[in-house]
């Protein structure tokens, strides 16, 4: 028999039909929605006048438009409160469970599905949003998708989708203190630039990768598609069993032990051959912060703005119009540069251990006067472990306040946005021009990274700050 | 449910020489609370089409009278980062029915096919001579061929043979709705659930 790839596992067991010269029609497990690109998806339903095919492995919740103060009260914009409505409304029409606004498992999509057990290796998972990779940390094949798309699983469970080529990443060696799964992922985006993975379904393998926790696999897995892949897994193994055991529920699964022995199953054959094999050293690796305005404009947070962006070429117009944009010139240092906002928070660092990991730093100090922090939990339940460890109140008396649960200042849909010009170190995953707000200037980098700006008010090399 | 068909176009185009042009900037995420598919194209390329005060930014491109036409040309890597679909609607409702360039964004692509807009793939070096030739001549015409798949410079006859996925063309060729065609699969569909609960 053929060696497989744990990709090709996953996708040829859910291959209904192959259509010659065409897509593959693949089933999918699990559909998480929200409420930005449902509505139309829904509508297109009841146009057609036919159900959601399979509610039951629809999941659904308010994320991205919502606020994070004073959710009790009704939302101020008319547009985000009429789309968070539309949801409702939709799901209770069509039978769909939604956690939304207010509900005690409320959160961003893609932290709720996999901390109330939605998300279980092996399964073919999708959603309206291209963070959808986050739950490839469990050895899922998850991606995101259009609007289109979501009518398409809505009616049939189904999606028509091109079977991509494969690449397997393997990082060895050992993390150095003060470095963490998220600089891991801007390390390789930036050595592999935003478009350097389009077209390929990454695997993630390697000792640097099983050392991680559930929670940095899901960082690394979500910003796969920052460099342009169409998603990103890591094989299930005991960390990923011992995660799922300690839930308190895994809806759908009664037998936790059977299901683990099935689980195991899920690897990689060993003589299984990938279209492209990448491999990089995780001692080679320090704290990332990115200086351009994409993904893959990253470096160390020590390093200078490479004077261009082609090797012995001059800069392109594209290079000097990202660095004219961030008001920053080739060859300059990063460290020590004024910074005006911190957001922790997000699909990518909105867990507890990147609230345990920013507390780390805060624990003792005070917050820079001339920084505005948005602190924003992933979840309901995040915050409230952060409330149960104690860490509400490290936060308070260093001076930050913590939000409620959603997607916040990444995407800045809903209050959360960063002013004209301003720098903000953000824990998020895109640095586009305005993504945070017109005119925004993002810089990403790691909670660890987003704390110790937050503290001196200037971009800060965390190392400086953490002692274990 | 009948869509958009695709056959041959004939038209000026629109040039857009900017190289990593992401979703967020052909719409910002502050357009996004619709709950339609319509309206979005007054929205396209929000923040680089106007200015703070609200005015027309007449550097851009886009607000160049002297350009007009049916075809955007971008630079490469166009249509990266949120699988957000609505930015294929606001350059559908803009006016475009085609996008051209020398590579784009997977989740982008999909979602242009899946709504008549035809993304195009030439190579580089033929994408910076259109650039050029354009930028010299705004009239410059391009002909499509989706059935062929051609792409021709009509002033210099510059025609390459571009790429697309057997099964979307004809779906574009059509009008097909790629719903219906699952639709018509329910028992394929149902088959293979009771055969997965029973191997389980």
């Amino acid at each position: 028999m053929k060696s497989k790839t744990l990709f090709d596992k996953i996708w040829d067991s859910h291959v209904i039909k192959s259509i010659e010269d065409g897509p593959d029609v693949l089933y999918i497990d699990r559909h998480y929605i929200h409420e930005v690109t449902s509505p139309q998806a829904f509508n297109g339903l009841k146009e057609r006048g036919i159900p959601v095919f399979r509610p039951d492995k629809t999941i659904a919740t308010a994320d991205h438009n919502i606020p994070t103060k004073d959710q009790h009260l009704p939302i101020r914009d008319e547009l985000s409160r009429n789309q968070v409505e539309r949801l409702s409304e939709n799901c209770q029409k069509y039978g769909i469970e939604l956690f939304g606004l207010n509900n005690p498992k409320n959160g961003i999509v893609h932290v709720i599905g996999p901390e109330l057990g939605y998300t279980l290796p092996g399964m073919t998972i999708v959603c309206g949003d291209s963070h959808t990779s986050t739950h490839g940390a469990f050895g899922t094949i998850a991606f995101g998708i259009g609007t289109s798309e979501v009518e398409m699983v809505l009616a049939t469970q189904c999606i028509l989708q091109p079977k991509p080529k494969k690449m397997r990443i393997t990082l060895d060696g050992e993390l150095h203190k003060g470095v963490t799964s998220k600089d891991i992922i801007m390390y390789i985006i930036s050595e592999i630039s935003a478009s350097g993975a389009t077209g390929y379904f990454v695997e993630y393998c390697g000792s640097a990768i099983r050392n991680l926790s559930m929670e940095g696999r899901m960082t690394i897995c979500n910003m796969s598609i920052e460099m342009g892949a169409r998603g990103g897994l890591i094989a299930p193994d005991e960390t990923t069993f011992e995660y799922l055991k300690k839930l308190p529920s895994i809806p759908g699964t009664k037998d936790i032990k059977s299901a683990i022995s099935e689980w195991k199953k899920l690897l990689t054959d060993d003589d299984a051959v990938f279209d492209k094999d990448l491999n990089f050293d995780a001692g080679s690796i320090k704290p990332m912060i990115t200086y351009g305005t994409n993904p893959g404009m990253g470096m160390a947070i020590d390093d200078s703005i490479p004077l261009s962006d082609e090797s012995g070429v001059k800069a392109s117009a594209s290079f000097i119009k990202s660095l004219d944009y961030m008001g920053f010139k080739p060859g300059i240092k990063l460290l020590g540069h004024p910074v005006d906002y911190v957001f922790i928070g997000s699909c990518t660092n909105g867990r507890i251990e990147d609230f345990r990991a920013f507390a780390q730093i805060i624990r003792g100090r005070k917050k820079a006067v001339n920084i505005t922090a948005f602190i924003v939990p992933g979840s309901k339940k995040v915050e409230e472990q952060m409330v149960a460890e104690g860490l509400v109140e490290v936060y308070k008396n260093a001076g930050f306040e913590v939000r409620q649960p959603g997607c916040s200042s990444c995407l800045a849909m809903n209050e959360d946005k960063i002013p004209q010009g301003k720098y903000a170190v953000s824990t998020s995953n895109r640095n586009f021009e305005g993504r945070q707000g017109p005119g925004a200037r993002t810089l990403l980098a790691s909670p660890f990274t987003a704390a110790a700006a937050a503290i001196t008010g200037r971009i800060t090399d965390p190392r400086e700050f953490v002692t274990e | 449910m009948p869509k958009t068909k695709f056959d041959i176009l004939e038209t000026t185009c629109v040039p857009l020489p900017f190289e990593n042009v992401d979703t967020d900037q052909i719409i910002p995420a502050r357009f996004l609370s619709a709950t339609s598919r319509q309206g979005f194209g007054d929205n396209l390329f929000r923040d680089w089409r106007y200015l703070k005060t609200g005015e027309k930014n007449s550097e851009f491109i886009l607000n160049n009278p002297e350009y007009s036409g049916k075809v955007l040309i971008a630079g490469k890597n166009f249509g990266s980062g949120s699988s957000r679909e609505h930015a294929v609607w606001a350059i559908f409702d803009y006016g475009f029915r085609a996008v051209v360039s020398s590579f784009f964004a997977d989740i982008f692509m999909n979602n242009a096919l899946n709504n008549g807009l035809l993304p195009i793939v030439i190579p580089d070096v033929l994408l910076k001579k259109l650039h050029s030739l354009i930028q010299k001549n705004p009239d410059t015409k391009v002909k499509i061929d989706l059935e062929k798949q051609t792409f021709t410079v009509l002033s210099t006859g510059d025609s390459v043979i571009f790429g697309i996925n057997p099964y979307k063309k004809e779906c574009l060729l059509k009008g097909l709705d790629d719903i219906d065609f699952l639709l018509s699969m329910k028992n394929l569909i149902t088959g293979y659930e009771n055969n997965k609960s029973l191997v389980k």
